[in-house]
């Protein structure tokens, strides 16, 4: 994969950790809840390990695009 | 000392020295040689690694102030109050893109502010001075909130007594002030970097033992969600009249439809502007290459899983039948109340160092920009390395200083007006840093104009918002209706596209125009550059014994 093709499957990776928690209309509902909690709130909560997911898979892309620039020169 | 309980204060008086030993102690941690540069006063070396990184960033972005007032929303029925969580999620990603490329480029060029950077990428001094001056503006108050979420903790306790004299009434205030200010005089960055292993340390267990334990003595986080939600109605239904008629704002704990931009725009808006803060960019200058920020960037999130459980101790306490005036009263209240003596104590400290922490690095950050983007720049323009680093110390100590002034003279209410102008403020700082790490097109003078433009409308906008049922007041809310729209939107994230709108029009405007552009000192492959290529110096003799 050329390195270009890597940070833009980075930024596509990375894009719902940022979309997906400013999307209120998404989660703005009580129902259903989780463990006595509603869904607004452990929804955000669990868009946070999502969030991390995603940016660990962008991580190794990242690293590996480096290795690539470096390796170039 | 009123209604302390003497075991609570014992803990809490015990954490305080073992933070106070640890940051005079710092000042010999990974040590080198020389110690009068800004690199090692200023950046620690610039050589931390994955794992101090993440407990000093993470001590740099979750304030004390944060874990007081986010809850303190909550607690009070702000419907917008959890916006912190999507707002410390979409963080992340962000750093992830943009930081890595600010890291490779001051790691090639020295710089150590991000005015630095400004000042070397468009060749424009005002534009630099701009930044800094907009980068000390805005820590500022954000320094002095951290003394409110200290004298917050201190109410609750009771120390500081109820003398009518303001020197006696404040002095715990002015000793928790003065030592900081003299260990982060002498240790620099190293010394938040290693008290802010305590204060996360001190913070999770707090945290973990707050919602598992709290949650069965109050019949579960059902219990603690419908009894909120029945609080918010009671409320809403009482003052039904008032509500209508503006002077009472309505509670709840989901944002109606109304408020979803508001919700959003927030949550962008304040993300953008938090790795602007130079103290953000202060800890991730301070990391050893371009993988530590990425990591911790993956790493990180787990603050504001905590920060969103945290939240959620704002319901706890109206469950708990906490009341209290002051909304940040609520948390520290309730730890009081519901925790055994000696654990309230535990509780009572973590608030506290977590705010000395990140007051440290802000003052630090602060101190930088002033002698770097001011003192070299402007007074003495052949300053050595030595002659800086001590600059930056001296200005450490007026910037604390001054923040302690504020809070007492000034008022606790006007260093929040000044938090949320800061907010606003910075971020008009976004175009010219992270659009300047991808590309050169825009004009400097276009850049100038259009934080000038973004700062003067964010500051009038948010100047003209009256509080709920306070008509001519000031400052009274971060949102405002979206201009040719009805849609609440936060202030900071308008003045944003005004400013980007000023920008790329008077642009295209200069360059038609053929005005200088000035000379760009830095080249495309800055902005990949990693340890080991030429010109990135590793940590500067880490492992050189002191003299």
């Amino acid at each position: 994969m050329s390195s270009s093709a890597r940070w833009t499957l980075i930024v596509v990776l990375l894009a719902p950790a940022v979309a997906l928690p400013l999307m209120v209309p998404l989660f703005d509902s009580t129902d259903p809840t989780l463990f006595g909690f509603p869904f607004y709130f452990w929804f955000q909560l669990a868009m946070i390990p999502v969030a991390v997911v995603l940016t660990v898979i962008a991580y190794y892309l990242a690293k590996a695009a480096d290795r690539d620039r470096a390796a170039k020169r | 000392m009123s209604n302390v309980s003497a075991v609570a204060f014992s803990v809490f008086l015990f954490f305080f020295l073992l933070v106070t030993i640890l940051g005079f102690v710092a000042a010999r941690w990974r040590r080198a040689a020389d110690m009068g540069s800004l690199d090692e006063w200023g950046l620690g070396g610039r050589g931390f690694g994955t794992f101090i990184a993440w407990f000093l960033i993470g001590g740099d972005l979750y304030t004390a102030y944060t874990f007081v007032a986010v809850p303190a929303l909550l607690y009070a029925g702000s419907a917008i109050g959890f916006f912190a969580v999507p707002y410390t999620i979409v963080v992340y990603p962000l750093i992830f893109l943009f930081l890595p490329r600010l890291w490779s480029v001051s790691h090639r060029h020295g710089y150590v502010t991000p005015a630095d950077f400004v000042e070397g990428r468009y060749d424009s001094r005002p534009l630099a001075l701009a930044i800094a001056l907009t980068g000390i503006l805005a820590t500022m108050p954000y320094i002095a909130l951290q003394l409110v979420g200290i004298e917050v903790v201190l109410e609750v306790m009771g120390i500081g007594t109820d003398d009518s004299n303001w020197f006696v009434k404040d002095l715990p205030l002015f000793i928790a002030f003065a030592v900081l200010a003299a260990y982060t005089y002498s240790s620099g960055l190293r010394a938040p970097a290693l008290i802010a292993f305590v204060k996360d340390t001190l913070i999770y267990i707090v945290i973990i033992v707050a919602i598992i334990y709290l949650p069965t003595q109050l019949g579960g986080w059902d219990d603690i969600f419908s009894k909120a939600s029945a609080s918010f109605s009671a409320h809403n239904e009482t003052n039904a009249d008032a509500i209508a008629a503006g002077e009472v704002s309505p509670k709840s704990a989901i944002p109606a439809p109304l408020l979803h931009w508001a919700y959003a725009s927030l949550a962008l808006g304040s993300a953008l502007a938090l790795f602007m803060y130079p103290h953000s960019v202060t800890a991730v200058l301070s990391t050893r290459n371009r993988s530590v920020i990425r990591r911790n960037a993956a790493l990180l999130p787990a603050y504001s899983f905590l920060l969103g459980l945290l939240a959620l101790l704002g319901f706890v306490a109206i469950a708990a039948g906490v009341k209290v005036s002051n909304p940040q009263q609520a948390v520290p209240q309730l730890f009081e109340n519901e925790f055994p003596d000696w654990f309230a104590g535990v509780a009572f400290a973590a608030i506290v160092i977590g705010a000395l922490v990140p007051a440290a690095i802000m003052s630090i950050a602060a101190a930088n920009l002033w002698t770097r983007n001011i003192y070299k720049a402007y007074i003495n323009r052949d300053a050595t390395h030595a002659q800086e680093a001590q600059q930056s110390k001296y200005a450490s100590l007026l910037v604390k200083f001054g923040a302690l002034l504020f809070v007492l003279f000034v008022s606790t209410t006007y260093a929040l007006d000044l938090q949320l102008l800061g907010g606003v403020w910075i971020l008009q700082t976004f175009p010219a840093i992270v659009a300047g790490l991808y590309t050169r097109w825009f004009h400097r003078w276009a850049l100038f104009a259009g934080w000038a433009v973004g700062m003067v409308y964010g500051t009038l906008v948010a100047y003209g918002n009256p509080k709920v049922g306070d008509p001519g007041s000031h400052f009274g809310s971060p949102l405002n209706e979206f201009p040719t729209t009805e849609t609440l939107v936060y202030i900071g994230f308008t003045a944003l596209v005004l400013n980007l709108l000023v920008t790329v029009v008077l642009t295209l405007a200069l360059r038609a125009a053929g005005v200088d552009e000035g000379t760009d000192a830095t080249s495309p492959e800055d902005y990949g550059a990693d340890v080991g290529d030429e010109g990135v110096v590793e940590e500067l003799d880490a492992e050189t014994p002191a003299r």
